[in-house]
């Protein structure tokens, strides 16, 4: 297939080691920082996969909100475009949060609750190695900074990774979101498995 | 001296968690950029920044402009305001320590802060040594005002850098200024690192850095971590300008709960710093904010009352 193109949005937060690892991956990245750099004038989306990145989950969310790319990020995730989310962009992802930020919403589109700093403060951010159950078993070095978790997984969700007896990633479709940061590590797994789903998405 | 503790673990296996490497450090960091750190003073005023879309919060008793307006020491808050702030938000709490005062850092770090500001802006602890960061597993930002001081600061273990400006003047020529002077010192190394490598030796003895370190930042055109700025950033076209001239992210302090409207002026610096190319959405978030705060010109500072100058 030709070179799949990649958006990361990028309002805030570890954009650039998302993008530095998809091009050394093979794909082009588009930074995503209006509702234009995702869906063209006829409604359909103009990147193949997309990465929702790590940052501060209230603050993303209230810029998509208040720069109009909220309903257009549901809207294509939704009719499934393959879609990453990286720790603040798990939260963003999931149905619900155990514990937003005053007035903080999701876009609902992945059947899970998460929970917000689940592993503490700063401190007790760490980097491991996690057992990877994706389309190829892995070992996947992982850093959590300030890490959300998954509590509850909905019937279609497959878990893809536990860390200290929670679910740290999951698929449900074309969607993955994970816990941790491998974009910080350097471990290319989950990034593969992204453009694995643009690679199957192109077959079809 | 007592043995300080909190140095980092390295497991045998790589199962075994890792907390407090450089890794970790400065991936907190990472997670900030293109964000707004706000200074409060209270559990309510947390909230609001925190609901303006701040990305992390400073805690502190007073804000740069009094600390400037009412003199005496300036040192490390008082542990119940720094919990209640942990308590009230869910987004990441920094605390400041004076230069130098380890055993206020020993305290912050034992109170959960989530980062470490050595910081001007309270009086410095030691006039000598800055605070060996290393024997921390909370990570520390660090004033800077060229590269060599940032470098130096990097080496001690600083996992964040925010160039100085004037804290608490509303001023933002002076961080304008250290912005400037940080990023063109990184371009100087970077055109010798191809031409005249032999000649980073010397701009190593000059930045009073190590030598590794002056590589690194020529062969790369960055600093190994994080920039923000901070110092007189009163109004969203200020935030702009820094993001404009290289900086990751901003700090504010007195700005906004100085102002006279700290909510929508928070939420217009949140939008015009991550929009900083955009001069028709920064227009917008400048439209109908009252009044900015007063502010001091910095030309007007004598010597000793330019907090820049502290740190070395």
């Amino acid at each position: 297939m030709t070179q799949p193109v990649v958006g990361v949005l990028a309002l805030q937060g570890g954009v650039a080691e998302h993008l530095a690892m998809l091009e050394s991956l093979g794909a082009r990245v588009v930074r995503v920082r209006s509702a234009s750099d995702l869906v063209g004038d006829d409604g359909a989306p103009v990147i193949d996969a997309l990465i929702l990145p790590g940052g501060e989950s209230s603050t993303m969310d209230r810029l998509c909100r208040t720069f109009g790319l909220f309903d257009p990020l549901r809207e294509v995730i939704a009719a499934g475009l393959p879609v990453l989310g990286t720790c603040a962009g798990l939260i963003m992802l999931a149905s619900q949060i155990e514990d937003p930020a005053p007035g903080q919403q999701s876009l609902g589109v992945l059947d899970v609750t998460v929970t917000r700093n689940a592993f503490g403060s700063q401190v007790d951010s760490a980097e491991v190695s996690l057992k990877w159950a994706g389309s190829r078993v892995a070992v996947v070095r992982a850093a959590f900074i300030r890490a959300p978790a998954v509590t509850r997984v909905g019937g279609d969700v497959e878990v893809l990774a536990r860390y200290q007896d929670s679910v740290v990633a999951v698929r449900q479709g074309n969607i993955l979101a994970i816990s941790f940061h491998p974009e910080l590590t350097g471990d290319t797994t989950v990034h593969e498995e992204l453009l694995g789903l643009v690679r199957l998405e192109a077959a079809i | 001296m007592v043995n300080m503790t909190h140095t980092v673990h390295s497991p045998a296996d790589n199962k075994t968690p890792v907390t407090g490497s450089k890794l970790v450090k400065s991936g907190l960091a990472d997670m900030l950029k293109g964000g707004v750190i706000m200074d409060v003073v209270t559990a309510e005023q947390a909230k609001i920044a925190e609901d303006s879309g701040a990305v992390a919060v400073m805690a502190l008793e007073r804000v740069p402009a009094d600390i400037r307006a009412q003199g005496g020491v300036a040192r490390m808050s008082d542990p119940d305001l720094i919990e209640q702030i942990i308590d009230t938000v869910s987004i990441p709490v920094m605390a400041k320590a004076r230069i130098g005062h380890f055993v206020e850092a020993q305290v912050l770090e034992h109170l959960k802060v989530d980062y470490i500001d050595e910081s001007e802006v309270l009086s410095p602890a030691d006039f000598v040594n800055h605070i060996d960061k290393h024997r921390f597993t909370v990570p520390f930002v660090c004033g800077a005002t060229n590269l060599g001081e940032a470098l130096r600061r990097i080496t001690e273990g600083a996992a964040m850098i925010r160039s100085k400006g004037e804290a608490g003047t509303g001023d933002v020529s002076e961080a304008t200024r250290h912005i400037r002077t940080i990023r063109s010192q990184i371009a100087e190394l970077q055109g010798l690192y191809n031409v005249s490598p032999d000649a980073l030796y010397v701009k190593a003895k000059e930045l009073s850095a190590p030598y590794e370190l002056v590589v690194e930042v020529a062969r790369t055109g960055k600093l190994p971590v994080v920039l923000f700025t901070a110092g007189g950033i009163a109004t969203p076209a200020d935030a702009a300008m820094m993001m404009q001239l290289g900086a990751d992210g901003v700090f504010v302090g007195s700005g906004i709960f100085k102002s006279g409207n700290p909510a929508e002026r928070a939420r217009a610096i949140v939008a015009a710093t991550a929009y900083y190319d955009d001069p028709a959405r920064i227009a917008e978030a400048s439209r109908g904010l009252g009044e900015a705060m007063v502010g001091i010109n910095v030309a007007d500072l004598t010597a000793p009352h330019r907090l820049a100058e502290r740190g070395w």
